[in-house]
């Protein structure tokens, strides 16, 4: 059986991507071997891990849990986005850093679209709204503590900068 | 790439949509995708045809409609989770709801496609039992509805058939100031639950229970609505004594036994639930009352 395809435009980190996919292509798969943006990772591909969050028409989604071709027309972020045109670290990124909030990394892009959909609807969370925020979302190395507060710390430097996460 | 080979089909209308269902062989239908993508993509199921619901319009929204909350199927539970209506007529399906996942998989996953999908330990069917909820179906001969007690025919199977789809969902709303909670436990945060109860009340000038509804999930193939619970407490004033005779009818649950818990401990569990649902609906009807 010829595998079933259909032509895409979709536009990431507000770029226009044209592709021709398999119609069964998840959307993770999409972003890293169609489009070569390889900062969303794949780890669990059913929706356990949450590695693969990436912002759909604004809002967290797993990409992994979607197929290519309903991405088709829609606006995607993705961790590669989040840093500024100029190509400094989002506010969330910076103290990500600071406060160790990674190790290995894998589950990073996970965590930052997640926490990025997080601090632009709640600008205020408290620890437990973070906590709960990325109860989809394993992390193997850090423990959570250090994202947690990267999240709190992050929602602080937005405020005092008067800008968006 | 982890699903199966399928041909994919995106109708424009419920009629286009029925119209495939009626002439494909072993189509699926994929509403937000947080419980047939994990299956496609551990090849647990094998369709021919997937037919995307998506790109429908019409099939999503919250509209108050005589005494119902009326939910297109398509509904996001996220946007009721955020919804002004669902907040002020139906708070209880907003309690369950953050029992629903967790952010991201609440961002796609619909209302429909929860209870179509009728998993034993998913909160959206238990709550729609305890509320009496209407579903209006689509099929080849128009629309028809049916009561959710009506719905699920047995496990994770519901009443609805290979050339229908859910359209709509009515929760009929409870008087202004009734007491509802809903209670689980989980392992963790967003699992599904081994245990939950949803429970909506009204107490009377006296304080005694004039009306109440009980449902159970997680406990047996199907969500159970708690006929002999709802007897036994009708006309009393809550006492936790009440609450403990009540809940014994949980110790006669067929309940599942699984690796997260043997039935025994389920039966024991949803007595708790209830108990606990029972006390903050109590909490929340006489607050009601007295506001
Ligand atoms: S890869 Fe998508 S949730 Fe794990
Ligand atoms: S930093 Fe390694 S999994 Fe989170």
């Amino acid at each position: 059986m010829s595998e079933p395809m259909r032509e895409i435009e979709v536009t990431v980190n507000g770029k226009l991507h044209r592709a021709s996919v398999p119609v069964r292509m998840t959307l993770s798969d999409c972003l890293r071997h169609e489009f070569g943006l390889t900062g969303t990772h794949v780890g669990c591909e059913h929706g356990v891990c949450g590695a693969c969050t990436v912002l759909f028409d604004g809002h967290s989604a797993r990409s992994c849990l979607m197929l290519a071709v309903q991405a088709n027309g829609h606006e995607i972020e993705t961790i590669e986005g989040l840093e500024s045109a100029k190509g400094e670290l989002s506010h969330l990124q910076a103290a990500l850093r600071d406060h160790h909030g990674l190790q290995c990394g894998f589950c990073t892009p996970g965590m930052l679209t997640t926490l990025t959909e997080l601090l632009r609807d709640n600008p205020s969370p408290t620890d437990s709204d973070v906590r709960i925020a990325i109860s989809g979302n394993l992390c193997r190395c850090t423990g959570y503590e250090g994202i947690v507060a990267a999240a709190l710390d992050a929602a602080q430097r937005i405020k005092d900068a008067g800008s968006r996460a | 790439m982890k699903p199966p080979s399928f041909a994919y089909h995106d109708p424009k209308s419920v009629e286009d949509a029925v119209a495939l269902l009626g002439s494909l062989e072993n189509a699926k239908l994929l509403a937000g995708g947080q419980s047939l993508m994990p299956m496609l993509n551990m090849r647990f199921v094998l369709p021919d045809h997937v037919i995307d619901l998506n790109n429908i319009p019409g099939l999503a929204g919250v509209e108050l409609h005589d005494q119902a909350l009326v939910i297109g199927a398509m509904t996001r539970q996220r946007e009721l989770e955020f919804s002004d209506l669902v907040a002020t007529h139906c708070p209880i399906l907003a309690e369950a709801l953050l029992q629903v996942g967790h952010r991201q998989t609440r961002n796609r996953g619909t209302i429909g496609g929860s209870l179509c999908h009728l998993d034993p330990a998913a909160e959206l069917p238990t709550l729609c039992l305890a509320l009496e909820a209407q579903v209006e179906v689509v099929g080849p001969s128009g629309p028809r509805g049916l009561m959710f007690a009506d719905f699920p025919l047995g496990y994770m199977t519901p009443a609805i058939g290979a050339d229908e789809l859910v359209t709509r969902i009515a929760l009929p709303l409870w008087p202004k100031g009734h007491g509802y909670a809903f209670e689980e436990f989980a392992r963790r945060h967003g699992d599904f639950a081994i245990a939950s109860a949803a429970v909506v009340l009204t107490l009377d000038a006296q304080g005694a229970i004039d009306r109440v509804a009980v449902a159970i999930g997680g406990v047996c193939a199907t969500p159970m609505r708690m006929e002999a619970i709802e007897a036994a407490l009708m006309g009393r004033e809550p006492s936790p004594e009440l609450f403990r005779a009540a809940t014994a009818a949980c110790k006669e649950l067929d309940a599942l036994g699984d690796v997260h818990a043997p039935a025994s401990y389920r039966q024991h569990l949803a007595g708790v639930m209830v108990r606990r649902a029972l006390v903050r609906a109590c909490e929340r009807a006489s607050a009601g009352s007295k506001s």
